[in-house]
C-alpha cells in the first residue's frame, strides 16, 4: 500500500503525536494546578501561607498556614528514607552480587509483589496491627505517629528501591569485576569499591523515586500520621502531611472557595518539591554517568 | 464474542439513555452524613415510581447548597442549616432555598472500653478539645494523658460540634483529625487514651459511650431535646417543591416510607 519509506514516516509521525499529546495533557494539569492554586496569595501572603504555623480552613476567620504540614511531610519522608535506603539498597547488593540464582529467583518477585501491595491495606495494617503494638511496647498516647507512618512508607518505598538498584548492580559490566579480582580484592572489596561506584546513577534514581513515592503517599499517611496539625516535638508525636490534608479535606471544601484554592496551593507545593526531588536525581544521574567499561 | 460485545454496547447505550431520556428526574447533592438515607430512600421511591430516576452524589453540605444556588440540583442534602452569607447569594440569585427537616441525629463523646468515666459537662468536653485539660484525672479519671480525637475541620459533624461543644473556640492543634466517622470509631476502639465523637449510627460494642451533663445520647434524648448535642438533618429545596420533587419529599416525610428507613438506615426519624 505504502512504499516502505512513507511507513516508515507514518510510524515517526504516530509516536511523535502521541508524545506531544502525553505532553500537552500534563503541562495543562500543571497550569489547572497553579490556576486554582495561586488565588489563595491574593486573601494570604506568601510568608504566612508557608511559615504560619495555624492551619484552621474552616473557622471565621480563617488561618491558612501549612508550616506543619509542611514539617509533617519533610519529617516522614526523612525517616522512612532512614530506613527504607539502607535495607532497600543492600537487598539489592545481596540479590545482585552474593545471592545464588535459586534464591534470586525466589526472592526477587516476592519483593516486586511487595511493591503491587495497594497502599489502603498497608494503611489499615499500620492502623489496626502497628498502631496498638508501637502503643503498648513503647507506652506512648497513641501509636499514630510520625513513627509508624514512616514505618509504613519504608515498606512502600523498600521494593522500588531494591527493584531498581538491583538492575542498575546487575548491569555493572563483568570486566570491572573481573579486573578488581584479578588485582587480589576480596569480593566485600570490589562490591564496595567498584560495583557500588559504578552503578551510583541507577541506585541514586531508585533512591529519589522511592522518596518521591514516600512524600507523595496519601492513602498511608492519612490513615496512620495520625492527622494533628501541630509541629511535633518527638517522633512519637502525631503529624499531619500535606497529601493527608488535601485527601481530608478536598471532598468538603465549596468550589473556588478560599479553602479549595489553599488546597490546591499545598498541591502546588507538593509538585514543585517531586520537581526538585527529580531534578537532583537527574543531576547525580548524569554525573556519575557510566559511559564505558573503562571509566571509573 | 461479538454477539456478546454488540450485548454490552446495547446495555451501556440504554444506560445512558435512560439517564437523559426519561421524564421525570431529579438530582440530589450534598452531605455524605446525609447520603446514606438519601439512597435507601430513593431506592424504594423508585421501586414504588418507576418512571422517576433518581440520582444522588456526596461531596459535603456547602457544596450541596452551592449547587442549590447555582441550579444544578434540585434537592440539596445538608448535616447543618444553611448559613446567612448562603441565603443572601441564593437571594441575590433569585433563588429561594427552602429546608425539610429529615431526621435528627445526635453526636455521642465515646472513649476506650476500660475507661472509667461515664459522664462529661459540655464545659469538660470543652476544656478537653481545646487543649486546656490534658490529663484523664482532671476530669474524674485515671492519671493518663487525653489523646483528642476530632473530625477533620472540612467536615458536617466538625462543624456541629465546633457550634454545639467549642462553641466557636478553635479545636487544640494536637487534636488527631480523622477523615470518616469509621476511622474514629476505629481508633478509639484500639486507643484506651482516647477520646472522640460519633453520629449514633456508628456506635459499636468497642467502644463505650460518654453521657453529657447526665444524659445519654439516644433517640429519644434526641427528639426531646434533652440531650445537648444533637442536630437536624435536612434536604434544602429550590422553592417550595413541586411535580417529582414534592413526590419524593412527601415520601421521606411519610412515618411508614421515609421515615421508617431513617430509622433502619440508624438515625432517629421525626416521629
Amino acid at each position: 500500500m505504502f512504499s516502505r519509506q512513507k511507513r516508515e514516516q507514518l510510524i515517526k509521525l504516530a509516536f511523535l503525536s502521541i508524545a506531544c499529546g502525553s505532553i500537552i495533557i500534563l503541562g495543562l494539569i500543571m497550569f489547572f494546578l497553579f490556576y486554582e492554586g495561586l488565588p489563595i496569595f491574593k486573601h494570604v501572603s506568601f510568608k504566612e501561607f508557608f511559615l504560619g504555623t495555624e492551619w484552621y480552613p474552616t473557622s471565621e476567620p480563617p488561618s491558612f498556614g501549612i508550616f506543619p504540614l509542611f514539617i509533617g511531610s519533610l519529617l516522614v519522608t526523612i525517616l522512612s528514607s532512614l530506613i527504607a535506603v539502607p535495607l532497600g539498597i543492600m537487598t539489592a547488593i545481596y540479590l545482585a552480587e552474593i545471592a545464588g540464582p535459586k534464591i534470586r529467583g525466589i526472592v526477587k518477585p516476592v519483593v516486586e509483589l511487595l511493591a503491587a501491595l495497594p497502599s489502603v491495606v498497608i494503611g489499615f495494617f499500620g492502623m489496626v496491627v502497628v498502631a496498638p503494638f508501637l502503643q503498648e511496647y513503647f507506652d506512648l498516647p497513641t501509636g499514630l505517629n510520625v513513627f509508624n507512618a514512616s514505618l509504613m512508607l519504608a515498606f512502600m518505598s523498600i521494593p522500588t528501591i531494591c527493584s531498581i538498584s538491583e538492575d542498575a548492580i546487575y548491569s555493572v559490566p563483568t570486566e570491572l569485576k573481573e579486573a578488581s579480582l584479578g588485582l587480589g580484592a576480596t569480593h566485600l572489596q570490589t562490591i564496595v569499591r567498584v560495583v557500588l561506584p559504578a552503578s551510583l546513577s541507577g541506585i541514586s534514581t531508585a533512591v529519589i523515586l522511592g522518596m518521591s513515592r514516600a512524600i507523595g503517599e496519601t492513602m498511608v499517611v492519612l490513615m496512620v500520621a495520625g492527622g494533628a496539625a501541630m509541629i511535633p516535638e518527638s517522633v512519637f508525636d502525631p503529624v499531619r502531611p500535606m497529601p493527608a490534608s488535601i485527601a481530608a479535606e478536598m471532598a468538603e471544601a465549596p468550589f473556588r472557595s478560599d479553602h479549595y484554592h489553599a488546597l490546591f496551593a499545598i498541591g502546588v507545593v507538593l509538585f514543585v518539591f517531586t520537581l526538585l526531588f527529580n531534578m537532583v536525581a537527574d543531576h547525580i544521574a548524569h554525573k556519575h554517568k557510566q559511559v564505558g567499561a573503562a571509566t571509573l | 464474542m461479538k454477539r456478546k460485545l454488540f450485548l454490552f454496547m446495547a446495555v451501556i447505550a440504554s444506560l445512558l439513555l435512560t439517564v437523559s431520556a426519561w421524564a421525570g428526574s431529579i438530582q440530589i447533592k450534598g452531605s455524605t452524613t446525609v447520603l446514606p438515607v438519601a439512597q435507601k430512600i430513593a431506592e424504594q421511591f423508585m421501586k414504588e415510581f418507576p418512571d422517576i430516576s433518581i440520582s444522588i452524589s456526596g461531596g459535603g453540605s456547602g457544596n450541596g447548597i452551592k449547587a442549590l444556588i447555582d441550579g444544578t440540583t434540585d434537592i440539596a442534602d445538608s448535616s447543618r442549616f444553611i448559613k446567612d452569607k448562603e441565603i443572601k447569594l441564593a437571594v441575590s440569585k433569585g433563588r429561594y432555598p427552602v429546608p425539610f427537616a429529615v431526621a435528627y441525629d445526635c453526636i455521642v463523646p465515646v472513649v476506650h472500653p476500660s475507661n472509667p468515666v461515664s459522664n462529661l459537662t459540655l464545659e469538660q468536653l470543652k476544656a478537653i478539645y481545646t487543649g486546656r485539660v490534658k490529663n484523664w484525672k482532671d476530669v474524674g479519671g485515671e492519671d493518663r494523658r487525653i489523646v483528642v480525637i476530632s473530625r477533620d475541620t472540612s467536615s458536617g459533624t466538625y462543624e456541629v460540634w465546633e457550634k454545639k461543644v467549642l462553641k466557636g473556640a478553635r479545636v487544640y492543634a494536637g487534636a488527631q483529625l480523622q477523615a470518616s466517622n469509621g476511622a474514629v470509631a476505629q481508633v478509639v476502639a484500639k486507643n484506651k487514651y482516647a477520646i472522640g465523637y460519633l453520629g449514633i449510627g456508628y456506635l459499636n460494642k468497642d467502644i463505650k459511650v460518654v453521657k453529657v451533663n447526665g444524659v445519654t445520647g439516644t433517640p429519644a434524648t434526641a427528639l426531646d431535646g434533652s440531650f445537648p448535642i444533637a442536630r437536624s438533618l435536612f434536604m434544602f429545596t429550590q422553592g417550595w417543591p413541586k411535580g417529582d420533587v414534592a413526590k419524593f419529599i412527601r415520601y421521606v416525610l411519610h412515618p411508614q416510607k421515609g421515615q421508617k428507613l431513617v430509622r433502619e438506615v440508624g438515625f432517629v426519624p421525626l416521629y
